[in-house]
């Protein structure tokens, strides 16, 4: 009953959700678009992008409640995927600028120029090309999950050591970014992007599709997520979170499935970041940061983790917070807020803002059986 | 002492001999010999301690012996293998602690336990067909759970996911069940019909059954082997092992 | 009479043997006054020699004077300007009582400033102090001055100092060895002399030899140059060694409350980085409290210090325990979340309260300075901090092994349940190490206080390396920590020249993420069953 209760109210849960991104993927690109300035349904493209913005925190949080919430993988290291997808786009964006940039060399990005490069590193090759760079997107991203993964899961690295090496993962890559002789712009990343597909990245045009696009992201990451955890393989991976080793013991090969929920949250978490850059105009190593990654997590628990709508509500509502926060006289006190935000939810809402307050509806028509302990039930 | 004859390794089920493991220094199973033939079911008794456990985790896979045989079906080497693969050869396990998935459904603990592919593939595009859906109904019906096959496992009671446990074993048809303690914990009605489950069980597969409750083990009314201190004490029908001083002695502490 | 007349002709004779040198002296220093105004740099720079070997009275003044640019000549007067703005003759030394007309500066080129300082150094080889003569000694190494070889014999043979002998005999081997028209015999034992010194100004002369060398000095010099090189290279080994045990010390520091709160109780602590930072902090008050009110104090402030940060740091990690860790036991993942959230709080306020810069620690005399042992420079800093963290490693080994407390702390984490039914009172236990751990992160901070910025983002840097060393060491095992934070110290340090800093650190977390894939449990891992429960 609960079961079927719970899929039918998450269902329907998820389409709200979905209808709520497509039409928002729509209207707001037509009232940008469409509505005069004064008009009042006018949405300004600045606006427009800072929710741009947020959808691709959204995607990033349902690819971490992917590993956390479900597989129980709690990930401090995602924000390198995020990162590494968005260089994908970053390099693709360089190319496209051609013999614009300051010094006017056609081939070779302008800081590659001021550092007396000759020619472009091998590993660029490739991304003047739109379907490559792409292509490039899922693959590091993936390509690392899978590597680090297939040695972290196969020696039954677990638990919180295997988030401190994840958080150690994304530590190195910030230092080596942070390099000029990596060959991706060091300290100052990749900036002063100009076309994309031909089009004007700063255009009002393109940041309205780029924000449809995200959109559209959203839906499909969401789409795959759902899919994935509402299959059998999805209850095998729930199993694994809520008792690994008798999971092996009936059979399964648990390093395996791990490493398949771990690579695709990684692609996905790419593709965020690749949508991300150019409508925030750069991408960056501080992207690295582990606080980056740490504050990945908190959006997914605050919005309920072991719930992708939870996830994608809680990157949108945290994110929107610290706009408000920190556009104003609060701003020195964000990290205060940001710091209690963490202590209680970890202490009075472990199961986030969708939890609570499903916990709080089924209470109120009766008694619920479930269990007190761990985290939310899957949806 | 009780090393198994010649030949009983091609003959038997499960052939252990010579294996011996140990712990920062302290040996938890030192020279253990132990047969047993397909179909057969056995139960081990032995005192806290005699490593009946730590048997179980070497027979699983999750522990490595330092030396010594382990074989199944006559053939195959388990300490090469890791608990999937050893699982899907064949050897289920029940463990003490009963460990169900608290946040999956009756029904779904049985699916995830039925027997199938367990590739991640097949699991991701899986579909329950009818023959499967027929023989989760039945172990439902086993084990008396098919009126609340869609409440969470993690509200049922003690008992109720001891033979949750058992279910999902039934469930993944293997040759060789491993069954710590199915009676801990239980009511006595409860214990006399978990024996009656388990002979029934044991019609068409092998069973070690570990238990410390006597009287369960005289219900069952089966072989005996009497662990001690990581090796084989005694073997035998109950009366014969229990009237042998020995185990009166570590069993009873006299 | 006739041996009155004798003795009168012998005292005569005597007289003029004994002005003679004196008139040629006097015609010559003229002759080196002249030259001084003659404006052109390679009269200046004979003018320097032939004040140099006559020992003219005034030489030291007038080249100093030279070199400062306060020499004046022209119209045959040469006056020297005193720093306090005053004149004197160059010749006499007389005061005068105003800048003679036509006088200019004496110009300098880079040819002439050499000379004068190995001029300078000339006159310091007959200094009565021998230090003095050590610096001049070295002066004339560096200088290379022809022209002060024969003043560097004299000196030679007059001395009777043994450090200040080796440092003129190499001062001499260095001139020797470029002294073309020396006897190649001389210029091979000159070699020899510079190889037994043996450091990069040794090293740096070798190789400046001229083209011109025979065959043998030539094979000499290349022998000399690869024994020093060899011999530098152990030493640059032997600092970075040095290094890397100082860098142990601090990373062992960092880590060692870490080892304990994460270790013995299986807390993940986000918010240790904090704790040290809040130790240095506390430093920086005690500092300032003691400028304003007991400036005596000031070589005393560390040692207050460090009480007060174990105090400080203790008492939030108490806090902290009490108020959210203890709600979170067995959640281990959500105690990083909550730490972490805590640790964002600790940044946030020492920033509001201290400002975002950076803020200046002292050091007391006996931290600052450095001396030389052999080839290597050892800074009293570091060298204290080594022996800081040696001293709080053995306390925390004996207050675990030794006292009531850390039995009563081994049995909780050993058995939660039993040490709590033996009487145990767990809670008060789990607050108390935890205290302990954060108290351990505060000297920690007192320590990095002498050697990094006291910022809010202290901490930070830190605890991504204080988790390395702990998962890397072995949970639960304080000689594991110690070991880890050692060998990975020193692995850093030695990477650095091959690798660069950043590199090095790069390859060191990947060998780390390596490692634990093999070993998940660490260096010193425990085993068994108990582990996996």
């Amino acid at each position: 009953m609960i079961t079927r209760f719970l899929l039918s109210n998450m269902d329907r849960r998820g389409l709200v959700f979905l209808a709520l991104i497509a039409a928002i993927g729509l209207l707001v690109p037509l009232a940008n678009l469409l509505m005069p300035a004064g008009s009042p349904l006018h949405v300004s493209t600045a606006t427009m992008s800072l929710w741009g913005k947020y959808l691709c925190y959204a995607l990033l949080a349902i690819s971490l409640d992917l590993v956390w919430g479900y597989c129980g993988i709690l990930s401090l290291g995602h924000g390198a995927f995020f990162a590494l997808g968005g260089y994908a786009m970053g390099m693709y964006l360089m190319r496209q600028i051609g013999s614009r940039g300051v010094y006017g060399n056609p081939v070779l990005p302008d800081f590659m120029v001021f550092l007396n490069w000759q020619e472009l590193p091998w590993y660029w090759y490739g991304f003047s090309s739109f379907p490559f760079a792409m292509l490039m997107v899922l693959l590091v991203p993936g390509l690392l999950a899978f590597v680090f993964g297939w040695f972290a899961f196969r020696s039954r690295v677990t638990g919180v050591y295997l988030s401190i090496i994840t958080q150690a993962l994304t530590y190195a890559l910030l230092l080596a970014f942070f390099r000029n002789d990596m060959g991706f712009g060091g300290n100052n990343g990749l900036t002063d992007f100009k076309d994309l597909l031909g089009f004007n990245v700063q255009a009002q045009g393109t940041r309205a599709a780029l924000f449809a696009m995200t959109c559209v992201m959203l839906i499909s990451g969401f789409l795959i997520a759902r899919g994935i955890v509402s299959s059998k393989l999805g209850k095998v991976v729930i199993a694994i979170r809520d008792a690994e080793s008798r999971t092996r013991f009936l059979g399964y090969r648990v390093d395996r499935f791990k490493l398949f929920v771990f690579t695709v949250s990684a692609c996905m978490a790419g593709v965020a970041g690749a949508l991300y850059v150019p409508q925030v105009g750069i991408i960056n190593p501080s992207e690295f940061a582990p606080a980056n990654s740490i504050e990945t997590v908190i959006w997914v628990a605050v919005g309920g983790r072991g719930s992708l709508v939870g996830a994608a509500l809680g990157a949108v509502v945290v994110n929107w917070a610290k706009t408000m926060f920190t556009s104003g006289f609060m701003a020195p006190y964000w990290l205060f807020a940001l710091g209690a935000l963490f202590v209680f939810v970890t202490l009075f809402m472990p199961k986030g803002i969708l939890g609570t307050a499903q916990g709080w509806w089924e209470s109120r028509k009766r008694p619920a059986p479930v269990p007190a302990a761990e985290p939310a039930p899957a949806e | 002492m009780n090393a198994p004859t010649p030949g009983a390794l091609t003959s038997s089920l499960l052939y252990l001999d010579g294996v011996s493991v140990s712990f920062d220094g302290f040996k938890a199973i030192r020279g253990l010999s132990l047969t047993i033939e397909p179909g057969e079911m056995r139960a081990i008794i032995g005192p806290n301690g005699a490593g009946k456990t730590t048997m179980m985790d070497i027979i699983t896979g999750k522990t490595r012996p330092d030396e010594g045989t382990v074989m199944f079906g006559g053939s195959v080497d388990l300490t090469k293998l890791d608990e999937a693969a050893i699982a899907n050869l064949g050897i289920g396990r029940k463990f003490q602690k009963p460990t169900v998935f608290d946040f999956h459904t009756i029904e779904d603990n049985i699916l995830l336990a039925l027997k199938s592919k367990r590739t991640v593939l097949k699991t991701l595009f899986w579909q329950t067909e009818g023959a499967q859906q027929k023989r989760i109904d039945e172990i439902l019906g086993i084990v008396k759970l098919a009126d609340k096959r869609e409440r969470l496992a993690g509200s049922l009671s003690h008992g109720q996911k001891q033979w949750l446990e058992i279910g999902m074993l039934l469930a993944q048809d293997p040759k060789l069940l491993l069954v710590d303690e199915p009676a801990a914990g239980m009511t006595d009605g409860e214990t006399a019909q978990t024996a009656v489950l388990l002979k029934e069980i044991a019609k068409d597969h092998s069973v070690i059954v570990v238990e410390h409750d006597m009287g369960f083990i005289r219900e069952l009314g089966v072989k005996v082997t009497v662990l001690h201190e990581g090796s084989v004490l005694a073997e035998g029908p109950l009366d014969q092992v229990s009237a042998n001083e020995r185990v009166v002695e570590v069993y009873l502490g006299r | 009479m006739r041996i009155l007349s004798s003795l009168l002709r012998m005292l005569a004779l005597a007289m003029t043997l004994a002005l003679m040198p004196a008139i040629a002296s006097a015609q010559s220093t003229d002759d080196a006054f002249a030259r001084l105004g003659a404006d052109s740099f390679s009269d200046t720079a004979r003018a320097i020699d032939i004040l140099v070997q006559s020992a003219h009275p005034n030489a030291g003044v007038v080249i100093e004077a030279l070199a400062d640019g306060r020499l004046l000549a022209g119209g045959g007067a040469v006056v020297v300007k005193t720093k306090e703005g005053g004149f004197l003759d160059a010749r006499t030394g007389q005061a005068l009582t105003a800048q003679p007309a036509g006088v200019n500066p004496v110009r300098l080129n880079n040819n002439v400033r050499r000379v004068i300082q190995g001029a300078l150094g000339g006159l310091g080889l007959i200094n009565p102090d021998p230090g003095k003569r050590i610096a001049a000694a070295e002066a004339v190494f560096r200088a290379r001055d022809v022209t002060v070889l024969p003043v560097l014999e004299a000196a030679i043979a007059k001395e009777t100092d043994n450090r200040a002998r080796l440092a003129l005999r190499q001062a001499q081997a260095a001139i020797l060895i470029a002294k073309t028209d020396a006897p190649p015999f001389d210029r091979i034992a000159a070699v020899d002399v510079l190889r037994e010194r043996g450091d990069q100004d040794a090293l740096a002369t070798l190789r400046a030899l001229p083209g011109d060398a025979s065959p043998g000095l030539k094979e000499a010099q290349a022998r000399a140059i690869s024994e020093i090189e060899g011999r530098l290279a152990l030493w640059r080994a032997g600092q970075n060694l040095w290094y890397g045990l100082s860098l142990g010390s601090v990373l062992l520091l960092a880590a060692i409350g870490l080892a304990i709160t994460f270790g013995v109780m299986g807390v993940i602590n986000m918010a240790h980085g904090e704790m040290v930072m809040l130790g240095a902090y506390t430093t920086f008050v005690v500092q300032e409290l003691i400028r304003t009110h007991a400036p005596g104090l000031f070589d005393w402030s560390l040692a207050i210090a460090i009480p007060a940060a174990f105090i400080v740091a203790g008492a939030v990690g108490v806090a902290i325990e009490r108020g959210v860790i203890r709600f979170l036991y067995g959640r281990p993942l959500e105690t990083l979340l909550a730490t972490w959230g805590i640790s964002l709080i600790l940044q946030q306020a020492v920033r509001t309260t201290f400002g975002p810069t950076n803020r200046e620690v002292g050091a007391p005399a006996f931290m600052s300075g450095a001396f030389e042992l052999g080839g290597l420079a050892i800074t009293w800093n570091r060298l204290w901090i080594i022996v800081f963290a040696a001293l709080v490693f053995a306390a925390l080994l004996a207050i675990l092994k030794l006292t009531p407390m850390g039995l009563q702390m081994r049995a909780v984490t050993q058995n939660r349940r039993m040490a709590s039914a033996m009487g145990i009172r767990t809670g008060r236990i789990d607050a108390l190490t935890f205290g302990l751990g954060s108290g351990v992160a505060g000297l920690a901070g007192v320590a990095l206080s002498q050697i990094d910025n006291v910022s809010p983002n202290l901490g930070q840097s830190y605890i991504i390396d204080s988790f390395m060393v702990v998962v890397f060491g072995g949970v639960g095992n304080l000689w594991g920590t110690l070991i880890s934070a050692m060998s990975l110290g020193v692995a850093n340090k030695l990477l650095e020249p091959y690798a660069g800093a950043v590199l090095g650190k790069i390859a060191l977390l990947v060998f780390i993420i390596l490692f634990i894939q093999k070993r998940p449990r660490g260096l010193f891992a425990l085993k068994g069953r108990a582990v996996e429960a």
